[in-house]
């Protein structure tokens, strides 16, 4: 019996437990369970269609409500496209010119002007190498007597008229350097290889050398003098796609210039250069092999300018311009966010009475709070909307004005609108929960 | 115990029922706390069948507005038992009070609290925004529709409420009051802000709808008002007391409550 009794208790603690365990169930999956009446509540669908009526009901508020936002936003996304859109034009001029360009640069560790950096095949053997296009000698003759780096350069003989003249920068070139540089000529030709091999006393001038020493056509020969010597100008240079200096310079084969003003001394500030214009992609390997080929005997003399990782530049533009405009973007979003929550604190005075009668036909604090929110972040999403279009749209036109290629990134564009909404959000959190503490007896009595 | 939802063909409600309190309060007061704490109901006994149209009189200050209050569950009694339909009061938190404000009593207000901006069946539809059962606006918009008819302004429907005369205004008022078909219809000076004939129209919509069964408690200061209900309550100095409403003429009132 005792045994009966002890397992009819047991039983009994099961049941317990059981009934214990379907209240919890219960209570987890309904929560406090029913009050005495079904609580109101305020439908997601039914938020929306309020807030888009509010919304309606003062259009222009909302309109100047939401410029904030819509800047922020348009600013956001315009910043970003251009910094893309420009780096990306940046890479591809980089990649273009900079990327083929390799310059060995003669640095000894003992100077001297018995020694000849480059021999006088330099060019040659660096065009055996495989992925060199064109290659040159170039440097800047001294001439003594501190004149430093520019020299008067005359279009009379110095005997006629010693006060003519222009200071102007004299560039001993061999032709390869002409080549590498892209020089195109607007009227002559450029100097070659028999100028270079017979010393021929010839220049060519760049185009703002040309203008400021008053010639303009070739038809008569028209001579220079750098100081007593004269040299016959052959051509004109309009443009040049690297080297800009050239343009400003007055150009003379190199072994014109070794006759007339000596070898180059690296010693005077002005050590000689040899510029090659590699394929591209080829710069790296041929900056390694440039040294060697035109000097085994010394390879460790010369100072060799690669062009940097044009993906690191590109990531680099795009980090210190991105940081800048993301903060001004940001400044923008903030000035949006105040814009918002100022107006909606505003409309929440505003409609206290409303908020009254809202409480009085049934609407919980939570009810109240989540209108105003909805109503904020609707103008936040459409401030983001329509910035995100502005945004885009500047970002289309710069590029088509620049003849570039717009670039927008997908994780830029898209999230855009959300941004703008979560700004709305956060905007109109404190508005929100200034509503929903509002009592109705003291709501309706406004 | 929750509100069945009765359709719109139940908006005449049976008054079989007449037995049964809507309101009863039992030794109910408010004082406000001070300094110095301030009476403004004193502890007093009511009871409220449904279908009884009662109202209210008193002059400024005397406690009316706290009773309309207290009544409304818009404000907690500092004393006493209040119970709404059957539920006492007292017991309910936020949540349950706010759910028994809404589904059971229908306000309606002297200044109308209407949304002007909104059409009249959008001002109706709105009491059914946080308590009706179907989620469709469709249905919603019919239930306001028929309402509107009801109170004579099936014509006026999609007319702003802010274009609106006053007398419509608070036929609309007194139709979304009457949508959620409440327990209880409050009315706060429903006639204070029209003229006389158009508060003569208001009162008869209001003693047609008492003819259909609804309850309804009105304040009023209008001595003709208050002679329309079954039973009047005096207060004066937060002391409530029943008066005779054919006694109500405009000098028993102004004997009863002073300057009014």
């Amino acid at each position: 019996m005792c045994e009966g009794s002890h397992r009819a208790t047991k039983a009994k603690q099961l049941a317990l437990a059981l009934a214990l365990a379907r209240v919890r169930s219960h209570v987890r999956a309904h929560g406090r369970g029913p009050g005495p009446v079904e609580p109101t509540r305020l439908a997601f669908r039914d938020m929306v269609d309020e807030a888009t009526t509010a919304i309606l009901a003062r259009p222009t508020r909302a309109g100047l409500t939401v410029l904030g936002t819509l800047l922020g936003v348009a600013a956001f996304v315009a910043v970003l496209g251009l910094t893309a859109t420009a780096s990306g034009q940046v890479s591809k001029r980089f990649t273009a010119l900079a990327a083929t360009e390799v310059i060995v640069e003669d640095a000894p560790a003992e100077p001297s002007t018995a020694d000849t950096p480059f021999p006088a095949d330099t060019e040659q053997r660096l065009m055996r190498l495989n992925g060199v296009r064109n290659a040159g000698t170039y440097w800047q003759p001294s001439f003594g007597g501190g004149e430093g780096r520019g020299v008067t350069v005359t279009a009379r003989p110095p005997s006629i008229d010693r006060t003519a003249g222009e200071p102007l920068t004299v560039i001993a070139a061999s032709p390869g350097y002409l080549r590498a540089i892209h020089a195109q000529v607007s009227t002559g030709r450029l100097y070659d290889a028999f100028h270079q091999s017979r010393n021929q006393r010839v220049a060519v001038l760049g185009r703002a050398a040309a203008h400021r020493l008053g010639i303009t056509r070739l038809d008569m020969q028209p001579a220079i003098f750098i100081r007593d010597t004269p040299l016959t100008v052959i051509g004109i240079i309009d443009d040049v796609d690297r080297q800009p200096d050239a343009l400003l310079s007055v150009l003379t084969p190199s072994s014109t210039a070794t006759t007339l003003w000596g070898a180059a001394d690296a010693a005077d500030g002005s050590p000689p250069k040899v510029l090659i214009e590699t394929r591209l992609g080829a710069a790296p390997l041929i900056a390694q092999q440039a040294a060697v080929a035109i000097r085994p005997d010394n390879p460790d003399r010369f100072k060799i300018i690669a062009p940097p990782d044009p993906k690191q530049l590109k990531e680099q533009v795009n980090t210190d311009l991105g940081a800048l405009f993301l903060a001004l973007a940001g400044i923008c979003l903030v000035i949006g966010a105040v814009g918002i929550a100022n107006t909606t604190l505003v409309a929440v005075l505003e409609r206290t009475a409303e908020i009254g009668l809202r409480r009085s036909l049934g609407a919980r604090g939570r009810h109240i709070a989540a209108q105003f929110l909805s109503e904020s972040a609707a103008l936040g999403l459409l401030g983001g909307l329509i910035g995100t279009s502005i945004g885009v749209a500047t970002v289309v036109a710069a590029a088509v004005g620049k003849d570039w290629t717009p670039i927008l990134e997908p994780a830029t564009v898209l999230p855009a609108p959300l941004i703008g909404t979560v700004t709305g959000l956060l905007a109109g959190l404190y508005p929100a929960w200034r509503a929903s503490r509002i009592e109705p007896i003291d709501a309706l009595r406004r | 115990m929750s509100i069945p939802e009765t359709g719109a063909e139940a908006l005449h409600i049976s008054s079989a029922a007449g037995n049964t309190p809507v309101i009863e309060f039992c030794r109910v007061g408010r004082t406000y706390s001070g300094p110095p704490p301030v009476i403004a109901l004193r502890p007093a006994d009511l009871m409220i069948r449904r279908g009884e149209y009662v109202t209210v009189v008193g002059p400024s200050g005397s406690g009316k507005s706290t009773f309309l209050n207290v009544a409304g569950l818009l404000d907690r009694p500092s004393e006493g038992v209040y119970r709404l339909d059957g539920i006492d009061t007292a017991a309910l938190n936020e949540r349950d009070r706010t759910a028994l404000r809404g589904r059971r009593i229908g306000f309606v207000f002297q200044s109308y609290h209407l949304l002007p901006h909104r059409s009249a069946v959008e001002n109706v539809m709105l009491s059914l925004l946080y308590t009706a059962s179907s989620r469709k606006r469709k249905r919603k918009r019919k239930m306001a529709a028929e309402i509107l008819e009801r109170v004579g302004l099936s014509h006026r429907m999609l007319a702003n409420a802010g274009q609106m005369s006053g007398g419509e205004q608070q036929r609309v008022a007194i139709a979304r009051a009457l949508v959620n078909r409440p327990s209880l219809l409050l009315c706060d000076e429903p006639t204070g802000n029209l003229d006389t004939t158009t508060a003569a129209t208001v009162l008869q919509l209001m003693d047609e709808l008492h003819a259909d069964g609804f309850t309804l408690l009105v304040v009023t200061h209008d001595p003709g008002v208050a002679a329309r209900g079954d039973r009047a309550v005096v207060i004066r100095d937060g002391v409530l007391r029943e008066a005779d409403p054919e006694q109500l003429t405009a000098e028993a009132v102004q004997a009863t409550v002073g300057d009014v």
